[in-house]
């Protein structure tokens, strides 16, 4: 049924079709509509059969999760930024206890400064966490793989977390096919654990491994991983033979065909980026895109095959690693390994700093003309780094970074922050 | 699930010499059918006050639920020297998943086993979590007080042992004032642990107003088994705070765990008392005051105040705080004593 809804509704009401058993969550902007969303159903009846715990931090949200998981019921979270790093530790546990629960993240900044714009810092963060990381470009994405991920997260018996960016998707009113219980009912069987806390047939979970096993457990988890490489297309497959529509898969490309030039990117700004793409094409640019919709686990032989006959590739993404610079950028090199292509990183939109076409179509023209730095921060604002370099450099006690470049831009951005 | 026959043999002591008592009337663990649910063979020190509130701990809530039961335990002693794989002591279900985190995986548990149970899958499960005093009232201090606050159908107990005796006796917020420890070394102007600081989780649960609250000692095994029953009688969440010797820990002789046991409660310095709905509704009395001395004695971990010149003053504070102890919990029965 077609809905004009907000994104967060939109994932509310597919994670209700999905027949959760717990919910628990702590409420972080802007994760906090889908969890509202979803609280209220549970509250009035609508969703039967379903626990919603409100938890006194994320830690015990994730903690929540992973008891109630352990004990057979099918689980879900959502958070971000701040609230997933807050719960890192049972992050990791639950994907080392081989744990379904799928999580929503509602991609925003991490802090210092604090920011609750978006940009995918939070996730990447828990890259290496041994969860299954989905992103997802529209609202009708979002929605399509969190019923796609309890499948996959229940087939392996591992987490899922389905990405979508803050506010440019979770508070963003769009059009969403909403499917029907009988559609999701069909797609999705009830859960039936691998382990389980059972009175009747007794394990422990959770025991001390030592050296002598534990290469070998954390081995299983990349094979689940692998595993899901194979998995994610299945499932997406089977998705579009029930609903009718392509969502997920592994990755997504866009005007690829004859493609010199090939901008990769994850999540929402894939949207900007096409516009912008269209518009080149039209002037005759051979350039495409490839969208990454799993980027854990790295689609490492898709993503190779689809650049395969590209002569350069610029990775625009919403992270940075402070020292280094690109994130995603660093496992598309190794995907490119022993291929020669030129590539470019830019650093884009952190912190919500828009990503504007034309800001886009400048820089795209300067990489087709091989004209750009192995690293660009887009739209940086140079004088006010140097102002601020200068002031360190003159004065030992120059003060707090933040809040003299906050008054070097001006009172009205410090008014809006 | 293995069974055991159980010996019975007089020992003179409420422990298990209650052959002679009306089957109804005897402990779980003179009862035929316990359920050994920490089971032997683990990895504990000769002595362990937690072992052994465990094994009882758990036992009576198994007999309390008939046997529908999960445990949740934090890191620390009892699941590191109970699980050592591929060995396991438990007998029951069981998960420990992070330090701090043990009350909210119960939670989860609950809640899980709340809505199968609405659905017809199972039977009326009961959760237990369980952790040291450092999984309890510091690191998982947080997630404690929300298992609390939303009265969560949760039994945590805690076994008190003054300290992070697993990763080798450091100061926790349970350590009591004069302790050495490994991080309240006895030097200085003010050796051990400082006067002043730390908390009883007991009385902030409390204030949570849960429907059950009780402290016990290893040293009155019926008086645990009891509460822990009384306990699964509730529903919500309730706490039970048992004070456990650490032979290791406090420097004492493997065999003083229960006796040292007995002195904490009857110097008063450890009260023993039930509440509901954070009110006081039963303290179990001191049957023969016992200056604190008696206690901190056999203890290395006071070995300080009893060098070439007693620290007098300090003993003096100390007493002063089991006095305080026997005020507030009313712990002296005015016509014995």
């Amino acid at each position: 049924m077609l809905k004009q809804i907000e994104g967060s509704h939109a994932v509310a009401e597919a994670v209700a079709l999905c027949r959760p058993e717990v919910i628990c969550a702590y409420p972080i902007s802007p994760q906090t509509h889908i969890v509202e969303g979803v609280g209220e159903m549970v509250k009035s009846g609508e969703l039967e059969d379903c626990e919603f715990i409100n938890v006194e931090s994320e830690f015990a949200a994730m903690s929540v999760a992973i008891g109630s998981s352990a004990a057979g019921a099918r689980t879900y979270t959502a958070t971000a930024s701040q609230g997933l790093l807050f719960m890192v530790e049972a992050v990791y546990n639950a994907s080392g206890l081989g744990l379904p629960i799928v999580m929503t993240v509602a991609n925003r900044a991490i802090g210092a400064p604090i920011n609750i714009w978006n940009d995918h810092s939070d996730s990447i963060s828990q890259r290496d966490s041994g969860w299954i990381q989905l992103f997802a470009e529209t609202n009708q994405e979002a929605l399509d793989l969190h019923i796609q991920a309890f499948k996959l997260a229940e087939e392996l018996s591992h987490p899922v977390m389905v990405c979508m960016d803050g506010f440019i998707l979770t508070h963003a009113y769009e059009r969403v096919d909403m499917p029907t219980q009988a559609q999701v009912d069909a797609f999705l069987p009830p859960y039936e654990p691998r382990q389980v806390l059972d009175p009747a047939e007794p394990v422990s979970i959770g025991a001390m491994v030592g050296p002598e096993a534990f290469a070998e457990v954390r081995y299983l988890e990349h094979e689940k991983q692998m595993r899901a490489l194979e998995l994610i297309p299945a499932i997406a497959k089977e998705f579009k033979a029930g609903f009718g529509r392509d969502s997920g898969g592994l990755v997504r490309g866009y005007c690829m065909e004859d493609a010199e030039t090939v901008i990769v990117a994850m999540g929402s700004l894939l949207g900007t980026i096409k516009d912008t793409v269209d518009a080149m094409r039209a002037a005759g640019a051979k350039i495409g895109v490839l969208g990454i919709v799993s980027f854990r686990p790295f689609p490492l032989d898709a993503v190779r095959a689809a650049l395969m006959g590209a002569k350069r590739v610029v990775v625009v993404e919403k992270t940075f690693a402070v020292g280094i610079g690109g994130i995603l950028a660093t496992d598309i090199r190794t995907a490119m390994d022993g291929i020669k292509i030129l590539d470019y990183t830019v650093v884009a939109g952190l912190g919500g700093r828009p990503i504007t076409k034309k800001s886009l179509h400048e820089l795209f023209e300067k990489a087709l003309r091989d004209d750009l730095p192995a690293l660009t921060f887009l739209d940086l604002d140079w004088d006010i780094v140097n102002k601020q370099l200068e002031r360190e450099r003159k004065k030992r006690r120059s003060g707090p970074a933040a809040e003299n470049i906050l008054r070097d831009v001006g009172s009205h951005v410090a008014q809006h922050s | 699930m293995s069974f055991q026959p159980v010996k019975f043999y007089q020992t003179g002591t409420f422990t298990v010499g209650n052959r002679l008592l009306e089957p109804d009337q005897r402990s779980v663990q003179a009862n035929m059918e316990r359920t050994n649910s920490l089971n032997s063979g683990h990895r504990a020190c000769q002595g362990c006050g937690e072992a052994l509130g465990a094994r009882y701990a758990i036992d009576a809530a198994m007999h309390a639920t008939n046997k529908q039961l999960i445990a949740a335990n934090a890191t620390g002693c009892l699941e590191v020297f109970s699980t050592p794989y591929p060995e396991t002591s438990w007998q029951i279900p069981w998960i420990h998943s992070l330090f701090g985190n043990a009350a909210a995986v119960a939670t989860g548990i609950a809640a899980a086993m709340k809505v199968k149970r609405k659905k017809g899958l199972v039977g009326d499960v009961r959760v237990v979590a369980q952790g040291g005093d450092g999984g309890t009232t510091d690191i998982g201090f947080g997630c404690l007080s929300g298992m609390f606050e939303r009265n969560d159908d949760v039994l945590y107990i805690c076994y008190d042992n003054g300290g992070y005796m697993n990763t080798g006796v450091q100061r926790s917020s349970a350590t009591p004032p004069a302790a050495r420890t490994a991080t309240t070394m006895p030097v200085g102007p003010e050796p051990g642990n400082p006067f002043g600081q730390g908390k009883f989780v007991p009385a902030i649960a409390m204030a949570h107003e849960i429907p059950y609250v009780a402290t016990a000692t290893v040293a009155d095994l019926r008086d645990l088994e009891h509460k822990v029953k009384k306990a699964m009688t509730f529903r919500g969440a309730r706490y039970i705070h048992i004070l456990v010797p650490c032979p290791l820990g406090w420097g004492a002789a493997s065999r003083d765990t229960m006796k040292l046991s007995r002195l904490a409660k009857e110097t008063g310095l450890f009260p023993v008392f039930e509440a509901q709905y954070g009110e006081i509704t039963n303290s179990t009395k001191i049957r023969r005051l016992l200056p604190v001395e008696e206690y901190l004695r056999p203890q290395k971990r006071y070995a300080h105040l009893f060098g070439k010149t007693p620290a007098v003053e300090t003993i003096a504070r100390l007493q002063a705080l089991a006095d305080k102890n026997i005020r507030r919990y009313a712990l002296l029965d005015k016509e014995a004593n």
